[in-house]
């Protein structure tokens, strides 16, 4: 491990924001990708309970 | 043993097997990444020659084999879906597009992130660069066409088609670093030759592509299952609403 404290991880000998900025942005990603779809999944569900308690 | 998988392909059966499946594959995700992050923070050296800049391919590389990666899978899918004349294959294409182009998006978005600093611009014009560009907006046109065609089974072929049409760009990206002049350096991880890179910064770069592959697989499996539903109450599906909320809990308590 090359760290001494926690600055010096953070700081990622002076590349910090570019390699903060790609991880956050992956994390947001990722995170964004599996809340959508699971709305898109409660969304659909209720829909469907929707259509086939007021259809016919 | 007397298991009858044909009749896994049929949605309503797939819908509560592929709720049963997701939890496995994102744990999976979530273990393998938390190891590689790891790997990629705290065990891999410094390079000499980029600093700790470098450290952006623990997300970039795996980003990028994905975004190809789950084109290839797509159109295989598309093929399939066309071949056969399979309903189920067509949701397949559906469900992997989205999660391909948030791949793509970030391989290039990182890319940018190493090229300032590495190369001094966000973004050139090289090849590799311009292909995968076109790798997302071949992703963005795809979902876009079947959000413009409202007769499913036309939707269905006409994105099939589409994407495998455009699967010849995959070679092109990926050889476009042999073929070409190109800024991009070439494959530092092949299947010919011994690896470029110091064993733990190729083993930190693996397992995140592992990662990120039971992710696609989770939350794939999830899509499809929206798809499911989705489609259940289509008047060109047939049975309505074959899907109820909660149906794949009770199964599950049966254990198997």
């Amino acid at each position: 491990m090359q760290w001494g404290s926690l600055t010096e991880f953070l700081a990622m000998g002076g590349y910090g924001l570019y390699v903060w900025t790609s991880f956050g942005a992956t994390a947001l990603c990722l995170v964004g990708e599996v809340l959508a779809v699971w709305r898109r999944h409660v969304a659909a569900l209720a829909q469907t309970r929707a259509v086939s308690s007021g259809g016919d | 043993m007397g298991i009858n998988w044909f009749k896994y392909s049929s949605p309503q059966a797939f819908y509560p097997l592929a709720g049963k499946m997701i939890p496995w594959f994102a744990g999976a995700a979530l273990g393998l990444m938390g190891v590689g992050l790891y790997l990629g923070f705290f065990v891999a050296p410094t390079d000499f020659q980029q600093g700790e800049a470098y450290r952006i391919i623990f997300v970039h590389v795996p980003a990028a084999w994905m975004s190809m990666f789950l084109y290839v899978l797509m159109a295989l899918w598309a093929g399939l879906g066309l071949g056969l004349n399979a309903r189920p294959s067509f949701m397949m294409t559906q469900a992997i597009a989205p999660t391909g182009a948030m791949f793509t998006f970030l391989a290039l978005l990182t890319g940018a992130m190493w090229g300032k600093p590495t190369w001094g611009a966000w973004w050139v014009w090289d090849a590799r660069l311009t292909s995968e560009l076109i790798l997302l907006f071949q992703y963005i046109g795809l979902i876009l066409l079947r959000a413009s065609i409202d007769d499913l089974r036309r939707a269905d072929r006409a994105s099939a088609v589409f994407a495998l049409v455009g699967v010849v760009n995959v070679p092109i990206i990926y050889f476009s670093v042999k073929w070409w002049n190109t800024l991009h350096q070439g494959a530092s991880v092949s299947m010919t030759a011994s690896p470029k890179m110091a064993t733990t910064m190729v083993t930190a770069m693996l397992v995140m592509t592992l990662g990120f592959w039971m992710y696609s697989i989770a939350v794939t499996l999830a899509r499809m299952r929206c798809v499911i539903v989705e489609r259940a109450r289509q008047p060109s599906w047939g049975t309505p609403a074959p899907v109820q909320d909660g149906a794949e809990v009770r199964e599950c308590s049966g254990g198997v």
